[in-house]
Protein backbone atom coordinates (compact mmCIF):
# COMPACT_ATOMS: atom_id res chain seq x y z
CA UNK A 1 0.00 0.00 0.00
CA UNK A 2 2.73 2.43 1.01
CA UNK A 3 4.70 1.61 -2.10
CA UNK A 4 1.68 2.35 -4.27
CA UNK A 5 1.18 5.70 -2.56
CA UNK A 6 4.83 6.57 -3.04
CA UNK A 7 4.64 5.70 -6.72
CA UNK A 8 1.50 7.76 -7.04
CA UNK A 9 3.10 10.77 -5.36
CA UNK A 10 6.21 10.54 -7.47
CA UNK A 11 4.31 10.28 -10.71
CA UNK A 12 2.12 13.26 -9.84
CA UNK A 13 5.22 15.29 -9.09
CA UNK A 14 6.78 14.26 -12.37
CA UNK A 15 3.62 15.05 -14.29
CA UNK A 16 3.13 18.45 -12.67
CA UNK A 17 6.78 19.22 -13.36
CA UNK A 18 6.19 18.47 -17.01
CA UNK A 19 3.17 20.69 -17.10
CA UNK A 20 5.00 23.63 -15.55
CA UNK A 21 7.66 23.59 -18.24
CA UNK A 22 5.14 23.19 -21.06
CA UNK A 23 2.89 26.07 -19.92
CA UNK A 24 5.87 28.40 -20.00
CA UNK A 25 6.00 27.96 -23.78
CA UNK A 26 3.17 29.52 -25.86
CA UNK A 27 -0.14 27.96 -24.86
CA UNK A 28 -1.94 26.26 -27.76
CA UNK A 29 -5.30 27.79 -28.64
CA UNK A 30 -8.25 25.78 -29.80
CA UNK A 31 -11.09 27.21 -31.85
CA UNK A 32 -14.28 25.15 -31.97
CA UNK A 33 -16.50 25.75 -34.99
CA UNK A 34 -20.01 24.33 -35.26
CA UNK A 35 -20.92 24.31 -38.94
CA UNK A 36 -23.74 23.05 -41.16
CA UNK A 37 -22.98 19.64 -42.71
CA UNK A 38 -23.06 21.16 -46.21
CA UNK A 39 -20.01 23.26 -45.30
CA UNK A 40 -17.86 20.18 -44.55
CA UNK A 41 -15.52 20.26 -47.57
CA UNK A 42 -15.19 24.04 -47.84
CA UNK A 43 -14.62 24.61 -44.11
CA UNK A 44 -12.12 21.74 -43.89
CA UNK A 45 -10.02 23.52 -46.51
CA UNK A 46 -10.51 26.93 -44.87
CA UNK A 47 -9.57 25.45 -41.49
CA UNK A 48 -6.27 24.07 -42.84
CA UNK A 49 -5.31 27.42 -44.38
CA UNK A 50 -6.35 29.29 -41.21
CA UNK A 51 -4.23 26.98 -39.04
CA UNK A 52 -1.24 27.39 -41.35
CA UNK A 53 -1.59 31.18 -41.12
CA UNK A 54 -1.97 31.09 -37.31
CA UNK A 55 0.69 28.83 -35.76
CA UNK A 56 -0.32 27.38 -32.41
CA UNK A 57 -4.01 27.50 -33.29
CA UNK A 58 -6.06 24.35 -33.80
CA UNK A 59 -9.48 24.54 -35.41
CA UNK A 60 -11.88 21.75 -34.46
CA UNK A 61 -15.08 21.35 -36.48
CA UNK A 62 -18.39 19.80 -35.54
CA UNK A 63 -20.34 19.25 -38.76
CA UNK A 64 -24.00 18.23 -38.47
CA UNK A 65 -27.46 19.40 -39.44
CA UNK A 66 -27.79 23.06 -38.34
CA UNK A 67 -30.84 22.15 -36.22
CA UNK A 68 -28.77 19.54 -34.33
CA UNK A 69 -25.94 22.01 -33.72
CA UNK A 70 -28.39 24.67 -32.51
CA UNK A 71 -29.85 22.17 -30.00
CA UNK A 72 -26.38 21.17 -28.81
CA UNK A 73 -25.47 24.82 -28.20
CA UNK A 74 -28.74 25.37 -26.31
CA UNK A 75 -27.91 22.34 -24.16
CA UNK A 76 -24.57 23.83 -23.16
CA UNK A 77 -22.08 22.67 -25.81
CA UNK A 78 -18.95 24.84 -25.90
CA UNK A 79 -18.41 26.43 -29.29
CA UNK A 80 -16.73 29.59 -30.52
CA UNK A 81 -18.33 30.02 -33.94
CA UNK A 82 -21.64 28.83 -35.37
CA UNK A 83 -22.29 28.68 -39.13
CA UNK A 84 -25.86 27.75 -40.06
CA UNK A 85 -27.44 26.73 -43.36
CA UNK A 86 -30.49 28.88 -42.65
CA UNK A 87 -31.42 32.05 -40.77
CA UNK A 88 -33.97 30.22 -38.60
CA UNK A 89 -31.50 28.33 -36.38
CA UNK A 90 -29.34 31.44 -36.02
CA UNK A 91 -32.38 33.55 -35.08
CA UNK A 92 -33.32 30.98 -32.43
CA UNK A 93 -29.86 31.35 -30.88
CA UNK A 94 -30.15 35.16 -31.03
CA UNK A 95 -33.46 35.10 -29.17
CA UNK A 96 -32.00 32.65 -26.68
CA UNK A 97 -29.12 35.06 -25.99
CA UNK A 98 -26.39 32.75 -27.25
CA UNK A 99 -25.50 35.09 -30.12
CA UNK A 100 -25.66 38.90 -30.35
CA UNK A 101 -27.88 40.06 -33.20
CA UNK A 102 -25.27 42.56 -34.47
CA UNK A 103 -22.63 39.81 -34.69
CA UNK A 104 -24.53 37.78 -37.29
CA UNK A 105 -23.07 38.03 -40.80
CA UNK A 106 -24.55 36.25 -43.79
CA UNK A 107 -21.55 34.97 -45.76
CA UNK A 108 -22.68 32.79 -48.66
CA UNK A 109 -25.66 31.37 -50.48
CA UNK A 110 -26.40 27.99 -51.91
CA UNK A 111 -28.95 26.55 -54.32
CA UNK A 112 -30.66 23.21 -54.64
CA UNK A 113 -30.13 20.44 -57.17
CA UNK A 114 -31.33 16.87 -57.76
CA UNK A 115 -28.67 14.15 -57.62
CA UNK A 116 -28.80 10.56 -58.86
CA UNK A 117 -26.36 7.62 -58.61
CA UNK A 118 -23.75 7.46 -61.40
CA UNK A 119 -25.67 4.62 -63.15
CA UNK A 120 -29.01 6.42 -62.75
CA UNK A 121 -30.98 3.22 -61.94
CA UNK A 122 -34.43 4.86 -62.29
CA UNK A 123 -33.41 6.50 -65.61
CA UNK A 124 -34.48 9.96 -64.49
CA UNK A 125 -33.99 12.76 -67.01
CA UNK A 126 -36.27 15.56 -65.83
CA UNK A 127 -37.84 16.96 -62.69
CA UNK A 128 -41.19 15.46 -63.78
CA UNK A 129 -39.63 11.99 -63.54
CA UNK A 130 -39.34 12.41 -59.76
CA UNK A 131 -43.13 11.98 -59.56
CA UNK A 132 -43.13 8.63 -61.45
CA UNK A 133 -44.42 5.89 -59.13
CA UNK A 134 -41.74 3.63 -57.66
CA UNK A 135 -38.85 6.10 -57.77
CA UNK A 136 -36.95 5.94 -54.47
CA UNK A 137 -36.31 9.45 -53.22
CA UNK A 138 -34.34 10.41 -50.12
CA UNK A 139 -34.81 13.85 -48.56
CA UNK A 140 -33.61 15.40 -45.33
CA UNK A 141 -36.17 15.75 -42.54
CA UNK A 142 -38.19 18.99 -42.48
CA UNK A 143 -36.31 20.08 -39.34
CA UNK A 144 -33.03 20.06 -41.28
CA UNK A 145 -32.49 23.27 -43.32
CA UNK A 146 -32.02 21.37 -46.62
CA UNK A 147 -35.17 19.35 -45.92
CA UNK A 148 -37.13 22.56 -45.45
CA UNK A 149 -35.64 24.13 -48.61
CA UNK A 150 -36.50 20.96 -50.58
CA UNK A 151 -40.13 21.27 -49.48
CA UNK A 152 -40.11 24.90 -50.70
CA UNK A 153 -38.71 23.85 -54.09
CA UNK A 154 -41.38 21.14 -54.37
CA UNK A 155 -44.02 23.77 -53.56
CA UNK A 156 -42.62 26.02 -56.30
CA UNK A 157 -42.55 23.14 -58.79
CA UNK A 158 -46.04 22.04 -57.75
CA UNK A 159 -47.58 25.27 -59.01
CA UNK A 160 -45.51 24.98 -62.20
CA UNK A 161 -45.80 21.26 -63.04
CA UNK A 162 -49.22 20.87 -61.41
CA UNK A 163 -51.44 17.80 -61.04
CA UNK A 164 -50.41 17.02 -57.46
CA UNK A 165 -46.71 16.98 -58.34
CA UNK A 166 -45.47 17.57 -54.79
CA UNK A 167 -47.78 14.94 -53.32
CA UNK A 168 -46.57 12.34 -55.83
CA UNK A 169 -42.92 13.15 -55.17
CA UNK A 170 -43.42 12.96 -51.39
CA UNK A 171 -45.17 9.58 -51.82
CA UNK A 172 -41.89 8.37 -53.36
CA UNK A 173 -39.80 9.42 -50.34
CA UNK A 174 -38.33 6.32 -48.66
CA UNK A 175 -36.35 8.08 -45.92
CA UNK A 176 -35.97 11.45 -44.19
CA UNK A 177 -32.32 11.81 -43.18
CA UNK A 178 -30.75 13.88 -40.39
CA UNK A 179 -28.40 15.96 -42.48
CA UNK A 180 -27.59 16.61 -46.11
CA UNK A 181 -24.47 14.42 -46.16
CA UNK A 182 -26.61 11.39 -45.22
CA UNK A 183 -28.81 12.12 -48.25
CA UNK A 184 -25.71 12.29 -50.47
CA UNK A 185 -24.37 9.02 -48.95
CA UNK A 186 -27.59 7.10 -49.64
CA UNK A 187 -27.50 8.25 -53.28
CA UNK A 188 -23.76 7.55 -53.61
CA UNK A 189 -24.32 3.99 -52.34
CA UNK A 190 -26.97 3.60 -55.03
CA UNK A 191 -29.66 2.76 -52.47
CA UNK A 192 -31.78 5.76 -53.43
CA UNK A 193 -32.70 6.75 -57.01
CA UNK A 194 -32.57 10.47 -56.28
CA UNK A 195 -32.05 13.05 -53.55
CA UNK A 196 -32.47 16.82 -53.29
CA UNK A 197 -29.32 18.48 -51.97
CA UNK A 198 -27.29 21.70 -52.30
CA UNK A 199 -25.42 22.52 -55.52
CA UNK A 200 -22.25 22.53 -53.40
CA UNK A 201 -22.83 18.86 -52.49
CA UNK A 202 -23.00 18.00 -56.18
CA UNK A 203 -19.62 19.73 -56.69
CA UNK A 204 -18.15 17.66 -53.83
CA UNK A 205 -19.45 14.43 -55.43
CA UNK A 206 -18.68 14.89 -59.15
CA UNK A 207 -19.39 11.23 -60.03
CA UNK A 208 -23.13 11.70 -59.41
CA UNK A 209 -25.66 12.52 -62.16
CA UNK A 210 -27.58 15.77 -61.73
CA UNK A 211 -30.79 17.51 -62.74
CA UNK A 212 -30.73 21.30 -62.41
CA UNK A 213 -33.64 23.13 -60.83
CA UNK A 214 -34.43 26.29 -62.87
CA UNK A 215 -33.58 29.51 -61.04
CA UNK A 216 -37.19 30.72 -61.02
CA UNK A 217 -38.28 27.61 -59.06
CA UNK A 218 -35.15 27.28 -56.96
CA UNK A 219 -34.60 28.77 -53.52
CA UNK A 220 -31.67 30.82 -52.27
CA UNK A 221 -30.31 29.29 -49.08
CA UNK A 222 -28.64 32.06 -47.09
CA UNK A 223 -25.83 30.97 -44.72
CA UNK A 224 -25.15 33.15 -41.65
CA UNK A 225 -22.28 32.81 -39.19
CA UNK A 226 -21.56 34.41 -35.81
CA UNK A 227 -19.30 34.14 -32.77
CA UNK A 228 -20.98 32.74 -29.67
CA UNK A 229 -21.34 35.11 -26.71
CA UNK A 230 -19.77 32.65 -24.26
CA UNK A 231 -16.77 31.93 -26.50
CA UNK A 232 -13.50 31.72 -24.57
CA UNK A 233 -11.54 32.95 -27.60
CA UNK A 234 -13.57 35.87 -28.96
CA UNK A 235 -10.62 37.43 -30.84
CA UNK A 236 -9.75 34.16 -32.49
CA UNK A 237 -13.42 33.54 -33.34
CA UNK A 238 -13.59 36.99 -34.96
CA UNK A 239 -10.34 36.33 -36.87
CA UNK A 240 -11.83 33.11 -38.27
CA UNK A 241 -15.02 34.92 -39.31
CA UNK A 242 -13.00 37.73 -40.91
CA UNK A 243 -11.05 35.13 -42.89
CA UNK A 244 -14.26 33.59 -44.22
CA UNK A 245 -15.57 37.01 -45.23
CA UNK A 246 -12.20 37.90 -46.87
CA UNK A 247 -11.77 37.51 -50.62
CA UNK A 248 -9.57 34.45 -50.04
CA UNK A 249 -12.21 32.73 -47.89
CA UNK A 250 -14.98 33.66 -50.32
CA UNK A 251 -12.96 32.25 -53.25
CA UNK A 252 -12.58 28.90 -51.48
CA UNK A 253 -16.32 28.75 -50.81
CA UNK A 254 -17.06 29.55 -54.46
CA UNK A 255 -14.70 26.76 -55.54
CA UNK A 256 -16.89 24.37 -53.55
CA UNK A 257 -20.03 25.51 -55.35
CA UNK A 258 -21.33 28.20 -53.00
CA UNK A 259 -22.60 31.48 -54.46
CA UNK A 260 -21.66 34.95 -53.24
CA UNK A 261 -24.26 37.17 -51.56
CA UNK A 262 -26.00 39.41 -54.08
CA UNK B 1 -25.23 -23.66 -6.44
CA UNK B 2 -25.77 -20.85 -3.92
CA UNK B 3 -22.62 -19.09 -2.86
CA UNK B 4 -22.61 -17.90 0.71
CA UNK B 5 -22.03 -14.17 0.75
CA UNK B 6 -20.03 -12.27 3.31
CA UNK B 7 -22.26 -9.70 4.95
CA UNK B 8 -20.69 -6.49 6.36
CA UNK B 9 -21.21 -7.68 9.97
CA UNK B 10 -18.80 -10.48 9.38
CA UNK B 11 -15.98 -8.20 8.31
CA UNK B 12 -13.25 -7.89 10.87
CA UNK B 13 -12.23 -4.41 12.03
CA UNK B 14 -8.99 -4.45 10.03
CA UNK B 15 -10.90 -5.39 6.88
CA UNK B 16 -13.40 -2.64 7.37
CA UNK B 17 -10.63 -0.03 7.44
CA UNK B 18 -9.90 -0.49 3.78
CA UNK B 19 -13.50 -0.83 2.69
CA UNK B 20 -13.43 2.76 1.34
CA UNK B 21 -11.20 1.37 -1.40
CA UNK B 22 -14.31 -0.30 -2.75
CA UNK B 23 -17.00 2.12 -1.67
CA UNK B 24 -15.53 5.35 -3.10
CA UNK B 25 -14.80 4.20 -6.68
CA UNK B 26 -18.07 2.29 -6.63
CA UNK B 27 -19.95 5.44 -5.66
CA UNK B 28 -18.32 7.35 -8.52
CA UNK B 29 -19.55 4.80 -11.02
CA UNK B 30 -23.01 4.78 -9.46
CA UNK B 31 -23.18 8.56 -9.86
CA UNK B 32 -22.14 8.26 -13.49
CA UNK B 33 -24.76 5.57 -14.13
CA UNK B 34 -27.55 7.09 -12.12
CA UNK B 35 -27.28 10.83 -12.65
CA UNK B 36 -28.24 10.93 -16.36
CA UNK B 37 -31.34 8.85 -15.68
CA UNK B 38 -32.31 11.04 -12.74
CA UNK B 39 -31.80 14.13 -14.93
CA UNK B 40 -34.10 12.63 -17.55
CA UNK B 41 -36.84 12.10 -14.99
CA UNK B 42 -36.34 15.57 -13.46
CA UNK B 43 -36.70 17.20 -16.90
CA UNK B 44 -39.81 15.10 -17.53
CA UNK B 45 -41.52 16.50 -14.42
CA UNK B 46 -43.90 19.24 -15.40
CA UNK B 47 -43.91 18.19 -19.04
CA UNK B 48 -47.44 17.45 -20.16
CA UNK B 49 -46.56 13.78 -20.36
CA UNK B 50 -49.76 12.41 -21.83
CA UNK B 51 -50.20 14.94 -24.60
CA UNK B 52 -46.70 14.22 -25.92
CA UNK B 53 -46.94 10.48 -25.37
CA UNK B 54 -50.13 10.24 -27.41
CA UNK B 55 -48.97 12.60 -30.17
CA UNK B 56 -49.25 10.93 -33.55
CA UNK B 57 -45.51 10.70 -34.18
CA UNK B 58 -44.95 9.11 -30.76
CA UNK B 59 -47.78 6.62 -31.12
CA UNK B 60 -46.75 5.59 -34.63
CA UNK B 61 -43.16 5.11 -33.45
CA UNK B 62 -44.33 3.17 -30.39
CA UNK B 63 -46.50 0.83 -32.48
CA UNK B 64 -43.73 0.26 -35.01
CA UNK B 65 -41.20 -0.39 -32.24
CA UNK B 66 -43.44 -2.95 -30.52
CA UNK B 67 -44.23 -4.72 -33.79
CA UNK B 68 -40.67 -4.89 -35.15
CA UNK B 69 -39.06 -5.85 -31.83
CA UNK B 70 -41.61 -8.62 -31.19
CA UNK B 71 -41.12 -10.06 -34.68
CA UNK B 72 -37.36 -9.79 -34.27
CA UNK B 73 -37.33 -11.58 -30.91
CA UNK B 74 -39.60 -14.32 -32.32
CA UNK B 75 -37.17 -14.82 -35.19
CA UNK B 76 -34.29 -14.99 -32.68
CA UNK B 77 -36.14 -17.65 -30.67
CA UNK B 78 -37.00 -19.68 -33.72
CA UNK B 79 -33.59 -19.80 -35.34
CA UNK B 80 -31.46 -18.96 -32.32
CA UNK B 81 -32.56 -21.81 -30.08
CA UNK B 82 -31.27 -24.59 -32.40
CA UNK B 83 -27.97 -22.73 -32.81
CA UNK B 84 -27.62 -22.26 -29.04
CA UNK B 85 -28.35 -25.96 -28.54
CA UNK B 86 -25.67 -26.96 -31.03
CA UNK B 87 -23.14 -24.54 -29.52
CA UNK B 88 -23.81 -25.87 -26.00
CA UNK B 89 -23.97 -29.62 -26.64
CA UNK B 90 -21.84 -30.42 -29.67
CA UNK B 91 -18.11 -30.37 -30.25
CA UNK B 92 -16.82 -29.74 -33.76
CA UNK B 93 -13.80 -28.17 -35.45
CA UNK B 94 -13.99 -24.39 -35.79
CA UNK B 95 -16.41 -24.05 -32.90
CA UNK B 96 -14.33 -21.35 -31.21
CA UNK B 97 -14.24 -19.26 -34.39
CA UNK B 98 -17.99 -19.70 -34.81
CA UNK B 99 -18.52 -18.52 -31.23
CA UNK B 100 -16.62 -15.31 -32.00
CA UNK B 101 -18.73 -14.75 -35.12
CA UNK B 102 -21.94 -15.19 -33.10
CA UNK B 103 -20.79 -12.87 -30.31
CA UNK B 104 -19.33 -10.18 -32.56
CA UNK B 105 -22.51 -8.12 -33.12
CA UNK B 106 -22.77 -7.65 -29.32
CA UNK B 107 -19.62 -5.52 -29.25
CA UNK B 108 -19.73 -4.13 -32.80
CA UNK B 109 -20.62 -0.42 -33.07
CA UNK B 110 -24.19 -0.29 -34.44
CA UNK B 111 -23.07 2.04 -37.22
CA UNK B 112 -20.66 -0.66 -38.41
CA UNK B 113 -23.53 -3.15 -38.28
CA UNK B 114 -25.71 -0.79 -40.33
CA UNK B 115 -23.04 -0.18 -42.95
CA UNK B 116 -22.28 -3.92 -43.18
CA UNK B 117 -25.99 -4.73 -43.62
CA UNK B 118 -26.28 -2.07 -46.33
CA UNK B 119 -23.22 -3.41 -48.15
CA UNK B 120 -24.58 -6.98 -47.91
CA UNK B 121 -28.30 -6.57 -48.56
CA UNK B 122 -28.48 -3.11 -50.16
CA UNK B 123 -29.44 -2.71 -53.79
CA UNK B 124 -25.80 -2.66 -54.83
CA UNK B 125 -24.80 -4.99 -51.99
CA UNK B 126 -23.06 -8.35 -52.27
CA UNK B 127 -26.39 -10.22 -52.13
CA UNK B 128 -28.51 -7.27 -53.21
CA UNK B 129 -28.39 -8.24 -56.87
CA UNK B 130 -29.70 -11.75 -56.17
CA UNK B 131 -32.49 -10.32 -54.01
CA UNK B 132 -33.37 -7.74 -56.67
CA UNK B 133 -33.67 -10.48 -59.30
CA UNK B 134 -36.49 -12.04 -57.29
CA UNK B 135 -38.06 -8.65 -56.77
CA UNK B 136 -36.91 -7.96 -53.21
CA UNK B 137 -35.41 -4.64 -52.18
CA UNK B 138 -34.68 -4.46 -48.46
CA UNK B 139 -33.31 -1.00 -47.62
CA UNK B 140 -35.87 1.56 -46.39
CA UNK B 141 -38.42 -1.11 -45.42
CA UNK B 142 -39.87 -2.38 -42.14
CA UNK B 143 -38.24 -5.73 -42.92
CA UNK B 144 -34.89 -3.93 -42.89
CA UNK B 145 -35.71 -2.64 -39.38
CA UNK B 146 -36.40 -6.21 -38.23
CA UNK B 147 -33.19 -7.50 -39.84
CA UNK B 148 -31.14 -4.75 -38.17
CA UNK B 149 -32.72 -5.48 -34.78
CA UNK B 150 -32.19 -9.23 -35.16
CA UNK B 151 -28.58 -8.74 -36.23
CA UNK B 152 -27.68 -6.80 -33.11
CA UNK B 153 -29.90 -8.59 -30.57
CA UNK B 154 -30.04 -12.29 -31.52
CA UNK B 155 -26.48 -12.96 -30.28
CA UNK B 156 -27.62 -12.03 -26.76
CA UNK B 157 -30.31 -14.70 -26.97
CA UNK B 158 -27.97 -17.37 -28.34
CA UNK B 159 -25.50 -16.58 -25.57
CA UNK B 160 -28.05 -16.83 -22.76
CA UNK B 161 -29.72 -19.94 -24.22
CA UNK B 162 -26.47 -21.82 -24.73
CA UNK B 163 -25.42 -21.09 -21.14
CA UNK B 164 -28.78 -22.54 -20.11
CA UNK B 165 -28.31 -25.68 -22.20
CA UNK B 166 -24.72 -26.13 -21.08
CA UNK B 167 -25.69 -25.96 -17.41
CA UNK B 168 -27.81 -29.11 -17.64
CA UNK B 169 -26.24 -32.13 -15.91
CA UNK B 170 -24.83 -34.57 -18.57
CA UNK B 171 -26.15 -37.48 -16.49
CA UNK B 172 -29.70 -36.40 -17.32
CA UNK B 173 -28.84 -36.60 -21.01
CA UNK B 174 -27.32 -40.06 -20.53
CA UNK B 175 -30.41 -41.24 -18.67
CA UNK B 176 -32.60 -40.05 -21.52
CA UNK B 177 -30.43 -41.96 -23.99
CA UNK B 178 -30.69 -45.11 -21.87
CA UNK B 179 -34.48 -44.71 -21.92
CA UNK B 180 -34.23 -44.69 -25.73
CA UNK B 181 -35.02 -41.04 -26.43
CA UNK B 182 -34.01 -39.72 -29.88
CA UNK B 183 -32.45 -36.26 -30.45
CA UNK B 184 -35.79 -34.48 -30.86
CA UNK B 185 -37.35 -36.15 -27.82
CA UNK B 186 -34.26 -35.36 -25.79
CA UNK B 187 -34.53 -31.70 -26.82
CA UNK B 188 -38.28 -31.21 -26.53
CA UNK B 189 -39.01 -33.31 -23.41
CA UNK B 190 -35.82 -32.87 -21.41
CA UNK B 191 -33.46 -30.09 -22.44
CA UNK B 192 -35.97 -27.43 -23.45
CA UNK B 193 -38.03 -27.64 -20.23
CA UNK B 194 -34.87 -27.66 -18.09
CA UNK B 195 -33.39 -24.61 -19.85
CA UNK B 196 -36.63 -22.67 -20.11
CA UNK B 197 -35.68 -20.03 -17.52
CA UNK B 198 -32.44 -19.24 -19.36
CA UNK B 199 -34.33 -19.13 -22.67
CA UNK B 200 -36.97 -16.78 -21.29
CA UNK B 201 -34.38 -14.53 -19.69
CA UNK B 202 -32.44 -14.46 -22.97
CA UNK B 203 -35.63 -13.58 -24.84
CA UNK B 204 -36.31 -10.66 -22.48
CA UNK B 205 -32.85 -9.10 -22.84
CA UNK B 206 -32.98 -9.68 -26.61
CA UNK B 207 -36.34 -7.96 -26.86
CA UNK B 208 -35.09 -5.00 -24.82
CA UNK B 209 -32.01 -4.67 -27.03
CA UNK B 210 -34.13 -4.86 -30.20
CA UNK B 211 -36.44 -2.18 -28.81
CA UNK B 212 -33.45 0.12 -28.27
CA UNK B 213 -31.76 -0.46 -31.64
CA UNK B 214 -30.80 2.81 -33.32
CA UNK B 215 -27.58 2.99 -35.33
CA UNK B 216 -28.00 -0.01 -37.59
CA UNK B 217 -31.65 0.89 -38.21
CA UNK B 218 -31.03 4.49 -39.29
CA UNK B 219 -28.26 3.39 -41.68
CA UNK B 220 -29.91 0.31 -43.16
CA UNK B 221 -33.62 1.12 -42.95
CA UNK B 222 -33.58 4.91 -43.05
CA UNK B 223 -36.08 7.10 -41.23
CA UNK B 224 -39.72 7.24 -42.37
CA UNK B 225 -42.70 7.60 -40.07
CA UNK B 226 -44.71 4.38 -39.92
CA UNK B 227 -42.14 2.40 -41.93
CA UNK B 228 -38.77 2.66 -40.23
CA UNK B 229 -39.04 5.43 -37.60
CA UNK B 230 -38.88 3.40 -34.38
CA UNK B 231 -38.88 5.01 -30.92
CA UNK B 232 -35.09 5.55 -30.72
CA UNK B 233 -35.15 7.28 -34.14
CA UNK B 234 -38.11 9.43 -33.11
CA UNK B 235 -36.18 10.41 -29.98
CA UNK B 236 -33.16 11.41 -32.06
CA UNK B 237 -35.17 13.60 -34.42
CA UNK B 238 -37.51 14.78 -31.67
CA UNK B 239 -34.44 16.10 -29.86
CA UNK B 240 -34.15 18.73 -32.57
CA UNK B 241 -37.83 19.31 -33.23
CA UNK B 242 -39.27 19.30 -29.76
CA UNK B 243 -37.14 18.31 -26.80
CA UNK B 244 -40.24 17.41 -24.77
CA UNK B 245 -41.25 14.68 -27.22
CA UNK B 246 -37.75 13.24 -26.96
CA UNK B 247 -37.81 13.38 -23.14
CA UNK B 248 -41.23 11.74 -22.85
CA UNK B 249 -40.31 8.95 -25.28
CA UNK B 250 -36.98 8.43 -23.48
CA UNK B 251 -38.66 8.15 -20.09
CA UNK B 252 -41.08 5.61 -21.57
CA UNK B 253 -38.19 3.54 -22.94
CA UNK B 254 -36.27 3.73 -19.65
CA UNK B 255 -39.30 2.52 -17.73
CA UNK B 256 -39.93 -0.37 -20.11
CA UNK B 257 -36.26 -1.34 -19.93
CA UNK B 258 -36.28 -1.22 -16.11
CA UNK B 259 -39.34 -3.45 -16.03
CA UNK B 260 -37.69 -5.91 -18.40
CA UNK B 261 -34.44 -6.00 -16.43
CA UNK B 262 -36.28 -6.81 -13.21
CA UNK B 263 -38.26 -9.49 -15.00
CA UNK B 264 -35.00 -10.96 -16.26
CA UNK B 265 -33.56 -11.01 -12.74
CA UNK B 266 -36.62 -12.91 -11.57
CA UNK B 267 -36.17 -15.43 -14.38
CA UNK B 268 -32.49 -15.85 -13.59
CA UNK B 269 -33.44 -16.57 -9.99
CA UNK B 270 -30.97 -13.89 -8.88
CA UNK B 271 -28.24 -16.34 -9.77
CA UNK B 272 -25.91 -13.83 -11.35
CA UNK B 273 -25.78 -11.26 -8.59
Amino acid sequence: MRRILLFFLMSTMLLSGCQLTSTQVSPPKKLTVYAAASLTNAFDEIGKIFMAANPGVTVAFNFAGSQALRTQIEEGAKADVFASANMKEMDTLVSGNYVAVDDVSPFMTNQLIVIMPANNPAELTSLVDLSKPGVKIVLAAKEVPIGNYAQQVLDNLDSFLGAGYKEKVLANVVSYENDVKQVVAKVQLGEADAGIVYSSDAIAAPELKKIDIPVEHNVVAKYPLAPLLNSENPELAQAFIDFILSSQGQAILQNWGFLPLK
Amino acid sequence: MRVRRIVPDELTTTNRHSSWLFVLPGLLLLILLGLPLIALFIRAIGVDFLSYAISETALTALKLSLFTSLVSVSVSLLIGTPLAYVMARWEFPGKAALQILIDLPIVLPPSVAGLALLLAFGRNGVFGGALMSIGISLPFTTVAVIIAQTFVSAPLYVRSASIGFAAIDPQIEEAAHVEGANQWQLFSRVMFPLARRALASGAVITWTRALGEFGATIMFAGNLEGVSQTMPLAIYLGFERNLNVAIVLSVLLVMVSMLMMSLMRKLDGNKIY
